[in-house]
């Protein structure tokens, strides 16, 4: 293990070389002159300048914000690197950010580990690095430890982040899908789909240009905002891969409850629902990555939607179901936009385009 | 969304379901059993089951899904086929997404791809030949697939390749057409149907002539239908107006986007490039006279089957599937022995579990008829 925390105490060594080679991941002087330039230098955080292996924190000032460690890891692989409204770094921090936020944990902590591909050029490193301080920031975490490795070519495709992060649970937030009702309302935050459009279209193997960016951001004020206004809320997750479609099955299944979402309550973009038309594709079943969907009670929601419509990463927020009787338990079921009814189910596989 | 949305309304729906109801409720007709349409195109089947359509209809209406699912009733010899020219080194293979998970005796494309071979999605042929183009040294093979609606492309493309001088791209042919199936359908002795919705975007290609024997032979009506759920209710309402009239024609539901002549350049161009098989293998079917092509001799060098020697070997479906049935509206896909058992979108046995255009895999996926119908009686009650 090489692990290496930041930021260093010595003077700060300097990447000269182009792109990446072998050398900078074999531990010695090149591979510290790369954390320093490239990742030191942009994550760089004078709280914690501890030069260990791994970073320390003061519990007792975790505990001011609550009374639980939320801790939640993700992996990054996305292809291509940097896309309409993002990039991998900014995805690395938004996703464990989210996952996080979604729990209800105030997040605060992350650790950054990067797999890197030989050849990967150093500017692309750096602007990846700089993407995901930024979004830190806007996520009002710090970046406190991490680890660099290089691997030969082919080993993997450009650049993989993990991150991994802390943070923690107000006392009284208690969260969990075992505490959805019949009549409960189903939340989001606003126009699904285009993360996936966008990475779709950015791949460039659809012939088909698209002005959809990534919704890709950091929700834990959305999240905090809506749990002011609604303290009753049952439970909130991320619809990442697999879409909305994805998570309102695993909830229905966690939950043992039917859901029904109406079509015409669906957010969505006009561009994302061309792209799909197009394609062959559910956009229900397309990736977000700066969206969430809320389970709360029937008397909680309205404050919910004007409290998440107060905030800029919920302007679109609107109702799209119910939690439902009549319906076998772990059932979605969807009011189509023509009036009949369809089950929406898991997704097989992957989401393959049809032919005609 | 413009020109989309107005396919979708549901007002217009309501008043669509309210006149197909009072025509059933006039018509003199056999009670005892449900009016069968079959809807020939795997298009109408996803559309029926995307926006619900089926569970509007009255209980005395049966949808009968139809064998107008390409990726369905491909034949898993011709997917061994697809995997042995994809697993030879210089070949880049390219084929349309929902190919990819059609399965073969040994393996699907998916399944190919992930062993290694070359294998690239893409949405036209001529991307395909657009790979052909940027990998000189390399075999590039497209998966043609499809009835009347891509085979123009196809042919286009090969004869694109021939303009431009391309010796490294050639088409492995599985394309197929559609009215020696319907009339293989219409000869079988346990057949029930009572009318046809015709499949709009082979009608765009082939016009609505070729249909003609239907009503004129075998005195079944059809309406040529489009994928939108209102051109679907429409459709079926234009049906009942036949029976109802004791009508037995070929009308066109879909005249916006199929010309009743159909289209004279995709024709030239099928007709230049490709010549009828004696016979084709349909999954689920069995083998059917004249329902496939093959690459006309004169375009040889563009043929895969030719330029790789594929095995060709012929794989009978398993003994349990019962897809010919429920193709023929026997048996409803639930029906089938091993629906939702052996048989699911994960490992699908049969055809029609294959592609999300397949009756039993949009029954699978969306589930609903019978859950729709149970509704429409509690609140009638």
């Amino acid at each position: 293990m090489n692990m290496v925390s930041f930021p260093f105490r010595r003077p700060r060594g300097k990447v000269h070389a182009p792109t990446v080679t072998l050398a900078h991941g074999g531990g010695g002087k090149a591979m510290k002159d790369l954390v320093d330039d490239v990742f030191v230098e942009a994550f760089d955080n004078p709280l914690l300048a501890l030069l260990d292996d791994s970073a320390q924190i003061d519990l007792l000032g975790l505990a001011q914000y609550g009374d639980r460690l939320a801790f939640t890891t993700d992996s990054f692989v996305i292809d291509p690197l940097v896309f309409p409204g993002g990039d991998i770094g900014r995805l690395a921090v938004c996703g464990t950010v989210n996952d996080l936020a979604v729990g209800g944990a105030l997040p605060l902590y992350l650790s950054c580990a990067v797999i890197v591909e030989e050849g990967v050029s150093i500017d692309l490193l750096r602007q990846i690095a700089k993407s995901m301080a930024t979004t830190a920031q806007e996520a009002g975490v710090k970046i406190v430890t991490g680890d660099t490795k290089v691997v030969n070519k082919g080993a993997c495709d450009r650049i993989f982040i993990t991150t991994t992060g802390i943070g923690v649970v107000a006392a009284g937030v208690e969260l969990g899908v075992h505490r959805a009702r019949l009549g409960d309302a189903v939340l989001v935050n606003g126009l699904l789909g285009d993360h996936g459009a966008a990475i779709l279209g950015a791949r460039g193997d659809m012939a088909l240009q698209s002005p959809i960016e990534s919704d890709c951001a950091p929700l834990q004020d959305l999240v905090a905002s809506l749990l002011d206004a609604a303290p009753n809320t049952r439970f909130i997750r991320d619809p990442t891969r697999g879409g909305i479609a994805t998570v309102l099955n695993e909830i229905a299944e966690a939950a043992q409850v039917a859901i029904e979402i109406d079509e015409m309550a669906t957010p969505l973009r006009d561009e994302v629902r061309g792209f799909c038309e197009i394609l062959g594709l559910d956009p229900l079943y397309l990736a977000n990555e700066g969206k969430i969907v809320a389970i709360t009670p029937p008397d909680e929601a309205e404050q919910a939607i004007d409290a998440m419509r107060a905030h800029p990463l919920g302007r679109q927020a609107a109702i799209i179901g119910n939690v439902v009787a009549g319906e076998p338990a772990g059932r979605v079921t969807m009011r189509t936009i023509f009036g009949g009814r369809r089950i929406v189910d898991m997704l097989v596989g992957e989401q393959l385009p049809r032919i005609c | 969304m413009k020109f989309v949305d107005e396919f979708r309304d549901r007002a217009k729906a309501e008043i669509l379901v309210k006149e197909i109801e009072r025509l059933l409720a006039r018509m003199k007709r056999d009670e005892t059993r449900p009016l069968q349409i079959m809807e020939v195109c795997g298009g109408h089947t996803h559309s029926i089951f995307r926006y619900g359509v089926e569970g509007m209809l009255p209980k005395s209406i049966e949808l009968v899904h139809g064998p107008g699912c390409p990726v369905c009733v491909l034949p898993m010899g011709r997917v061994d086929d697809c995997v042995a020219i994809a697993e030879r080194p210089e070949v880049i293979f390219t084929t349309f997404g929902d190919a990819m998970r059609v399965p073969g005796s040994r393996k699907s494309l998916l399944q190919a791809k992930a062993d290694g071979c070359d294998m690239r999605m893409v949405y036209s042929p001529m991307d395909a030949l657009g790979i052909a183009r940027q990998n000189p040294t390399r075999e590039v093979v497209f998966f043609g697939i499809g009835f009347e609606t891509t085979m123009p492309s196809t042919a286009l493309t090969v004869l694109q390749a021939e303009r431009e001088g391309i010796k490294n791209f050639s088409v492995f042919c599985n394309h197929i057409t559609i009215v020696p199936t319907i009339k293989a359908i219409l000869d079988s002795p346990d057949l029930r149907l009572d009318g046809f919705l015709g499949p709009g975007h082979v009608s765009m290609v082939i016009g609505d002539a070729p249909y003609e024997f239907i009503a004129r032979y075998y005195k079944r009506p059809m309406v040529i239908a489009g994928f939108e759920p209102l051109d679907i209710l429409q459709s079926i309402w234009m049906l009942l107006r036949q029976i109802d009239e004791g009508r037995c024609e070929i009308e066109n539901q879909y005249a916006r986007v199929a010309p009743r002549a159909g289209n004279a350049v995709a024709l030239e161009a099928v007709a230049q490039v490709y010549e009828l098989r004696e016979f084709f293998e349909w999954r689920g079917l069995g083998s059917i006279d004249h329902s496939g092509v093959k690459i006309r001799e004169a375009y040889a060098r563009f043929d895969a089957e030719r330029k790789f020697a594929v095995p060709n070997a012929r794989i009978a479906d398993p003994k349990s599937c019962q897809c010919g049935e429920v193709l023929k509206g026997v048996i409803k896909p639930w029906e089938c022995k091993v629906f939702g058992r052996a048989c699911t979108p994960e490992t699908p046995l049969g055809a029609l579990m294959v592609s999300s255009e397949g009756a039993c895999a949009a029954y699978y996926q969306y589930g609903g008829v019978k859950r729709g119908r149970d509704e429409a009686e509690a609140s009638a009650a």
